[in-house]
């Protein structure tokens, strides 16, 4: 049986299916991180010694440079979907290839961070502020690598449907991407509450 | 392998998708990034060279951290052209996320005797 709607929008809503389901998964996305950052707001505002992340021996240059990364990860895949919008395959997948070492190279970060804090025994157990740390990075860093597995997927046996159905490859290569702007969206925030402030 | 594919959506996409039109937009996600990258340098300038107090450095970084989310949201994820049904999603998800930073700030109200 076909699926349908994976192309043509539906009359309805005016959308393809694919992409009022990303928009209704960011939606719950919004309200999963959102809980954290309340969280945090409340852990930080009833202690009465918040330390700042760089007291906390946060490394501001790493997570600066993360934060590079990450931004021109999201460029990355765009350009990618515009290429592919365009005919140009191999650019497309050139651009895909890029996104996909852009996270891994955000994940290599984040490891020798990790590695530095649990070298100092800074690990959740040892206060509120590496606990809420460790959970919202450590969420964070799992949708990172949830997109790289959708990634290394689309450049290796899912660019078979280029082939067969190419408007619908195109399509699904802009849910990705919406899915990795919303990482990139969530760390623009991460980034300053935790690090900097 | 440069086949348009642009040119063959029915009717999936507008006119905006024209070739000329998607490198239009292809300059512009370099302009956001160029962007982005300014403001994430301007976050930390702000951090650690005006070293303002605590209040106003918590304003001044999440004012900057939401005009860049505000980029990635309207060019990357383009909401400056989607339509009406993304547009009622997010105005719901709003309520919902605004609640959600409510009761932090409720508690903080009350503590504080605000109320």
């Amino acid at each position: 049986m076909e699926i349908p709607y994976t192309v043509q929008h539906r009359p309805d809503t005016g959308l393809y299916n694919a992409k009022l389901g990303i928009w209704l998964f960011l939606a719950s996305e919004v309200m999963l991180f959102g809980a954290l950052f309340s969280s945090l707001i409340l852990l930080r505002t009833g202690s009465t010694n918040w330390p700042r992340g760089t007291d906390a021996g946060l490394s501001i240059p790493w997570a600066t440079l993360n934060t590079f990364v990450l931004i021109f990860s999201s460029v990355a895949v765009v350009m990618g979907w515009a290429n592919f919008r365009l005919g140009e395959f191999k650019k497309g997948r050139i651009w895909l290839g890029v996104t996909l070492l852009c996270a891994l190279g955000f994940l290599v970060i984040k490891s020798i961070e990790y590695a530095d804090k649990f070298h100092h025994h800074h690990i959740p157990s040892t206060s509120n502020f590496y606990a809420i740390y460790f959970v919202m990075t450590g969420l964070h860093g799992l949708h990172v690598l949830g997109g790289m597995v959708v990634f290394a997927y689309f450049l290796t046996f899912g660019s078979k449907m280029w082939f067969t159905e190419r408007e619908r490859f195109v399509n699904r290569i802009e849910i990705v991407g919406l899915y990795w702007h919303f990482v990139d969206l969530v760390w623009i925030f991460l980034f300053p509450t935790l690090y900097l402030l | 392998m440069t086949e348009h594919v642009a040119e063959s959506h029915h009717d999936a996409h507008d006119s905006h998708d024209s070739p000329e039109n998607i490198r239009k937009e292809m300059t512009r996600y370099i302009g956001v990034f160029l962007a982005l990258g300014a403001l994430t340098g301007l976050t930390v300038w702000v951090r650690f060279s005006l070293d303002l107090p605590e209040k106003q450095a918590i304003i001044v970084a999440l004012i900057i951290a939401t005009v860049k989310g505000s980029l990635v949201a309207a060019f990357f994820m383009h909401l400056l052209s989607e339509k009406k049904l993304i547009y009622s999603v997010l105005v719901l998800t709003v309520i919902f996320f605004a609640v959600l930073m409510w009761l932090p700030v409720h508690d903080i109200l009350d503590k504080f005797g605000y109320k």
